[in-house]
């Protein structure tokens, strides 16, 4: 890690370089447009009432679009407050692309092995009894960017931007399932979405009688497109993958499939000459989004700093932060109600003297599980493992109040 | 007071406002799936071959497909991308993956199951005309990719009973997740 300015060439290397100057253009409000605003609002009549809201010309929160077709989009984390992502900046996932599906002519066919093969069309899943949750939705390749290699000029959205939380609604899949009559034997169950990649996952029947559901409502209205309209299979804490958006057909089975999104995708190889294959659950995670690269501190004194946590395993019970680079730790605030599988989140109150700091968080979760160091990490699962990036992230705090992101926590 | 009035005559008559139904087993939504609806999207392929439709292909007849639906995205070989890379089989001992994380995974060296081949590009590829090939079309594209990563040889067929029986480098490769939560970190 250096202090050296970061030149543009290192800022446009790759796309990564790429996203990190983009960044850069959309941190802040400086580059707004300046909006009209009288000098004194007291002072002349406001706009009036409208059919559709809009955010304040002021705001400017923006994904970071990379890819094509099969890329991703990812979600603004430093400029949320709270634990919602507002559905306009969910980060995005596709395989190929995002289909238009008429809400009229949308099926949902579930087969195999049930006693009665049966359709439902989306005015017939909306009758069933419904359920609102608030959880989070996370791609298991989140956080990739602080594993292996990095750059100090990682935002939390460049860090981390692969997760977001909605209040999802929906009916339970057990209660489909309970509608078909599921036959004894039944074990995984094959979800299949209506994109032009068609995309599928095994997926453990006993989710389906836990929590899993069929998700229409996004934050109190529709699933937008991005996120699977007209409607999902959610998965609560399971990796975004699991999660077949634009779900169309689900067929039991006694096995699982053995699709390309579970094999030689979304499979984890490990230090020993193996490879994780079902590895749902998103362990506990954190990342503090204030202070964080590009913000700089203007001046000493008190900050709060704030960010988010998971676990797709339950609850997160504590967050601790450390601001001298994890040699003492404090328990964060954690603000309630904490929701099971959803971001959570936390502030800690800091007197900045004004002398460098490292700045990190660690989340525990219900079953005991604390969120490893990089070290720890890199151990258990080898360099050269994908997915499942949830060690510790840290922010060097210089003494003239710039950020950077530290992958060492 | 109307309120009121209500209260006092439930309580009175006791339960003669019931509270919300108790949900029955099943509801009666949505209508039975008639068989032509299910074979139309039913697609997947298993590893046993369930799912594998009649027809077959040679790798010959594979080159001659691939070449003009394949390689502008995955390259003339398979190995030059931009897309992934399809063939190589390199490292062919050790799988260390998991160590060394300049790897490519291809399908010669990481996929596991030939059947996932006939699945996935039966319904995705080619990625400007998905599910736009007929069986005969994939099983050959097939054979073409399991040839080119030195699984089967030249003169080697893919049907729905050939294709199950090919056993790829990767297949002992893969363990089943072992997190659990608490204090382990694996």
């Amino acid at each position: 890690m250096t202090d050296a300015p970061i030149s543009r060439r290192a800022l446009l290397a790759g796309a990564a370089g790429a996203l990190g100057a983009h960044a850069l253009r959309q941190a802040g409000l400086a580059q707004a447009p300046a909006p009209a605003a009288p000098p004194d609002p007291t002072k002349v009549p406001g706009q009036p009432t409208s059919a559709l809201g809009q955010r304040s010309t002021f705001e400017r929160p923006r994904r970071i679009p990379s890819g094509s077709g099969q890329g991703v989009s990812l979600s603004p984390l430093q400029d949320f407050c709270g634990i919602v992502t507002p559905a306009d900046l969910h980060f995005e996932r596709h395989h190929a692309g995002v289909p238009t599906i008429d809400p009229h002519r949308y099926k949902l066919l579930v087969h195999g092995m049930v006693e009665r093969p049966v359709v439902f069309d989306l005015e017939a899943l909306k009758r069933f009894p419904a359920v609102s949750r608030l959880h989070f939705i996370e791609c298991s390749g989140n956080g990739s960017a602080g594993y292996r290699e990095t750059r100090p000029d990682l935002s939390p959205q460049l860090v981390d931007g692969l997760t977001s939380t909605s209040e999802w609604t929906g009916v339970p899949l057990a209660t489909l399932f309970r509608e078909a009559g599921v036959k004894p034997g039944a074990k995984w169950f094959l979800a299949e979405g209506e994109d032009a990649a068609v995309m599928t996952r095994s997926i453990p029947i006993e989710k389906a009688w836990d929590d899993a559901l069929i998700a229409y409502g996004q934050n109190g209205e529709a699933l937008r497109p991005e996120q699977g309209y007209p409607a999902r299979l959610l998965l609560p804490g399971w990796e975004g993958n699991a999660n077949v958006k634009w779900l169309r057909r689900i067929e039991v089975a006694d096995r699982p499939f053995m699709t390309r999104e579970e094999t030689s995708k979304y499979t984890d190889p490990l230090a020993h000459c193996t490879a994780r294959m079902f590895s749902f659950v998103m362990d506990a995670k954190s990342i503090i989004t204030f202070p964080a690269y590009p913000v700089t501190l203007p001046e000493k004194g008190w900050w709060e700093i704030t960010g988010i946590a998971w676990s797709g395993r339950g609850r997160i019970t504590r967050v601790d932060v450390s601001t001298d680079g994890g040699r003492r730790w404090a328990p964060a605030e954690l603000q309630q109600p904490v929701f099971a599988k959803c971001h959570t989140r936390f502030r800690h109150l800091w007197n900045w003297d004004g002398t460098e700091a490292t700045l990190s968080s660690r989340a525990v979760d219900e079953t005991g599980y604390v969120q490893p160091t990089l070290e720890q990490l890199r151990k258990a699962r080898g360099l050269g493992t994908h997915y499942h990036f949830n060690h510790i992230r840290a922010w060097r705090v210089r003494r003239d109040g710039v950020v950077s992101f530290e992958p060492e926590g | 007071m109307v309120v009121l009035a209500l209260l006092g005559g439930g309580c009175g008559r006791r339960k003669a406002e019931a509270g919300p139904a108790a949900a029955p087993a099943t509801f009666g939504l949505g209508r039975p799936a008639t068989a032509d609806e299910i074979k139309a999207w039913d697609i997947d392929v298993m590893p046993d071959g369930t799912g594998l439709p009649p027809g077959s292909g040679s790798p010959a007849q594979g080159a001659v497909l691939y070449e003009r639906k394949c390689a502008a995205c995955h390259g003339k070989t398979g190995t030059e991308g931009p897309a992934d890379r399809l063939v190589a089989r390199e490292p062919r001992q050790g799988f260390p993956f998991g160590r060394d994380p300049t790897l490519v995974k291809t399908i010669g060296n990481y996929w596991p199951y030939a059947t996932t081949l006939y699945d996935y590009i039966n319904r995705a590829m080619p990625l400007n005309a998905p599910g736009s090939l007929a069986p005969d079309e994939v099983y050959s594209l097939v054979a073409f990719l399991l040839w080119r990563n030195e699984i089967i040889a030249s003169t080697a067929v893919m049907n729905a009973q050939t294709l199950p029986r090919v056993l790829m480098p990767a297949h002992d490769r893969f363990v089943l997740d072992n997190r659990r939560g608490g204090p382990e970190i694996r």
